[in-house]
């Protein structure tokens, strides 16, 4: 009851002292709403990034054999640059090696592109598009589906029959105001009937992906995108994230077997997945996160010093109340942790007003079109945080509060 | 039975025996408080103030006692000793077989809280608790649970006639009332001695009557009553009457005496 007590007396304090509280309060309240909304758009941006390369750019539970890294961010010498040029290109007998090395629940798809001019009898020229020759399994593995007509069948797959699944801009820019399937559009001089609309994608980190065109690897398309010299991509999906690492060894065997790579050998091709393609956006994070943590610190030892005052100001005018106390029984101990659960308990309630401003700031981004996500380990550390920054704050004046002289302090009023 | 006062101010011989075993003998039982040549020294910026010049006294249990004397004899001093607040500079204080001159802070702090309760001039209730929350407050610092601790305080507020004012915060009752629930406090851990300071001192004179006759009655009940005063009218519903005059015991007699002696 003692522990709730002080609970109590704070939260009657606060309840009784709205304004003087929030003022008291407002270092600790502003130091955990950028704690909360830093990290929450930190998040927001995390998720971003991560769901649009692993949906759009990679994929869930997939990766991308390569010749060599394409989504890459950070320096490459120019010794790397050269290793790779020199590299075997991947063909289409070793996406075959790889299909026949599967597991039945994994899937599989070829993926070569190139960006090509395009040319339509509707308009003049037009901008370059991004050809795609994919075998069918390439829509269910990176979720793409149709707005309007169909994507190729598995029969046109397999007869490379010259079809197109095109992008919205794509129909925007070559048919403007008409609708797209049924007719022709020629990628080098190629021609293609358009048999399906892809559904808006949108764009990531400035790459749009409504400027593509998908056709059948065995169609025309592969001459289009030039897969003789190399393939882009071997495109393959574990079943589950666990299956992943098992299903990569096999291919990365497969490919090191078909090219004769001794053991001390390193891969001469890459496998692409989420991780190898996030390590530098995840030191961006970090620093990030840290500044999210040392600006909020600033406000948090400024909100220290305010509830240290304001205790230090409750011990002098509560001297009696200590006085009485200690009369009655009450040891240094039980003093000392009066005042600390009371200048923790302000502080608490701080930070969950804090969190909350924390949530409005997130919420008020996301009205503005900007992704946040708040983190459950932020509130968590808010807390924690908030009942830190109590306990250092009412250490001294708690300290001050139990050394009292019992006869002194009755004599106060 | 010695007719005066001896040189330790002591009316009785087994007092004197009391006091004058060797320093560091444990009194027997019936002995609540000894004191040995309790003396308390301040030093007010280099100088020294004498406020108790070395005091004996023995207070048997059961005893109804006044303490007397006038402003600046030493019997604040005296009262915050035996209160286990202050400690003597020099000299012995014996608490219930306890050697409560020697003891660290927080022994004083569980010797306050189990063997003394206090009744003080201004009452000195949390303002913002209710009557029965004040009276729980000592059990609190006793470690005794919320729902024992619930029973006995509002036994003790029944005691004191107030059963019916336990959820009512200290500006919500009279001076008396107030007092009351302070007495109720006091005794709610059963302690060994109740030590009022000037218990009347902020009452009109009906209601002072009132608190005395509470007094009277925990004392015929077996309390021993410690009070403090420098009023001759309340300290004559004591039984016994310590004087204290600078920093001495001027006298110690029973409240016949003192009563014949004031009429003179």
């Amino acid at each position: 009851m003692n522990f709730l007590d002080s609970i109590r007396i704070a939260l009657e304090q606060i309840r009784v002292q709205k304004l003087k509280s929030f003022f008291t309060l407002i270092g600790v309240i502003i130091g955990v709403m950028f704690l909360v909304a830093v990290v929450s758009i930190v998040e927001g941006l995390n998720k971003k990034i991560e769901v649009d390369f692993a949906g759009k750019f990679l994929g869930v539970n997939t990766f991308n054999v390569r010749r060599f890294p394409d989504i890459q961010v950070g320096d490459v010498t120019e010794a790397e640059w050269r290793e790779w040029t020199h590299r075997p290109p991947i063909t289409v007998q070793d996406a075959e090696a790889i299909r026949d090395a599967l597991p039945p629940d994994a899937e599989w798809a070829i993926h070569d592109a190139q960006r090509v001019p395009g040319q339509s009898e509707y308009v003049h020229g037009g901008p370059r598009v991004l050809a795609e020759a994919v075998t069918l399994s390439y829509f269910t593995i990176k979720d793409l589906g149709v707005s309007k007509g169909r994507l190729f069948s598995a029969q046109e797959d397999e007869m490379g029959t010259p079809v197109l699944v095109i992008g919205t801009d794509v129909a925007k820019d070559y048919f403007p105001n008409l609708d797209p399937i049924g007719r022709e559009l020629k990628l080098k001089g190629v021609s293609f009937r358009v048999v399906g609309l892809l559904e808006k994608q949108g764009t990531s980190l400035g790459f749009n992906f409504d400027n593509q065109v998908l056709g059948p690897f065995k169609s025309a398309m592969s001459r289009v995108t030039e897969a003789r010299r190399t393939i882009y991509g071997i495109v393959v999906k574990a079943p589950n994230s666990a299956a992943l690492t098992e299903i990569q060894n096999q291919v990365r065997e497969v490919m090191r077997r078909r090219r004769h790579l001794h053991p001390d050998q390193p891969d001469n091709f890459v496998f692409e997945t989420t991780q190898s393609a996030f390590a530098a956006w995840d030191k961006i994070k970090q620093f990030l996160v840290l500044a999210g943590i040392f600006l909020p610190a600033i406000g948090l030892v400024v909100g220290a010093m305010v509830i240290m005052n304001i205790m230090l100001v409750a011990v002098a005018e509560r001297t009696r109340e200590i006085g009485i106390r200690k009369a009655l029984g009450a040891r240094r101990r039980d003093i000392r942790r009066q005042f600390l659960v009371e200048s923790s308990t302000l502080s608490v309630v701080g930070a969950l007003i804090g969190i909350g401003f924390g949530y409005g700031i997130s919420f008020l981004m996301e009205l503005v079109n900007f992704q946040t996500t708040v983190a459950p380990w932020s509130i968590v550390l808010s807390v924690l945080v908030g009942a830190g920054v109590g306990i250092a704050a009412g250490t001294w004046p708690a300290i001050r509060a139990a050394r009292l002289d019992p006869i002194a302090a009755l004599r106060a009023d | 039975m010695s007719p005066t006062t001896s040189e330790h101010g002591l009316s009785t011989t087994a007092e004197r025996q009391a006091v004058t075993d060797l320093p560091g003998a444990t009194p027997s039982k019936e002995w609540v408080i000894v004191t040995r040549g309790i003396t308390r020294e301040y030093d007010m910026g280099g100088e020294v103030v004498h406020a108790l010049r070395g005091v004996d006294i023995a207070i048997r249990r059961n005893e109804y006692v006044a303490v007397m004397g006038p402003s600046g004899s030493g019997k604040s001093t005296l009262m915050n000793l035996i209160g286990c607040l202050d400690t003597p500079t020099a000299g012995e204080y014996w608490l219930n077989g306890e050697l409560v001159s020697a003891m660290a802070d927080d022994d004083l702090a569980r010797v306050r809280n189990r063997e003394i309760g206090f009744v003080f001039q201004t009452f000195n209730l949390l303002p913002r608790a209710s009557a029965l929350a004040n009276v729980e407050l000592p059990l609190v610092y006793a470690g005794v649970p919320s729902a024992e601790r619930k029973r006995r305080a509002a036994q003790a507020l029944e005691k004191v006639q107030l059963a019916d004012r336990m959820d009512h915060r200290p500006n919500e009752l009279s001076g008396g009332q107030r007092q009351r629930v302070a007495i109720a406090r006091a005794l709610v851990n059963n302690p060994a001695i109740l030590l009022a300071d000037e218990p009347t001192g902020n009452l009109d004179s009906t209601t002072s009557e009132e608190i005395m006759r509470v007094f009277e009655a925990l004392s015929r009940d077996g309390q021993t009553v410690i009070m403090v005063t420098h009023e001759a009218d309340i300290a004559k519903h004591a039984r016994r009457v310590i004087t204290l005059f600078d920093g001495h015991k001027s006298s110690d007699e029973p409240q016949v005496k003192f009563v014949a002696r004031a009429a003179t």
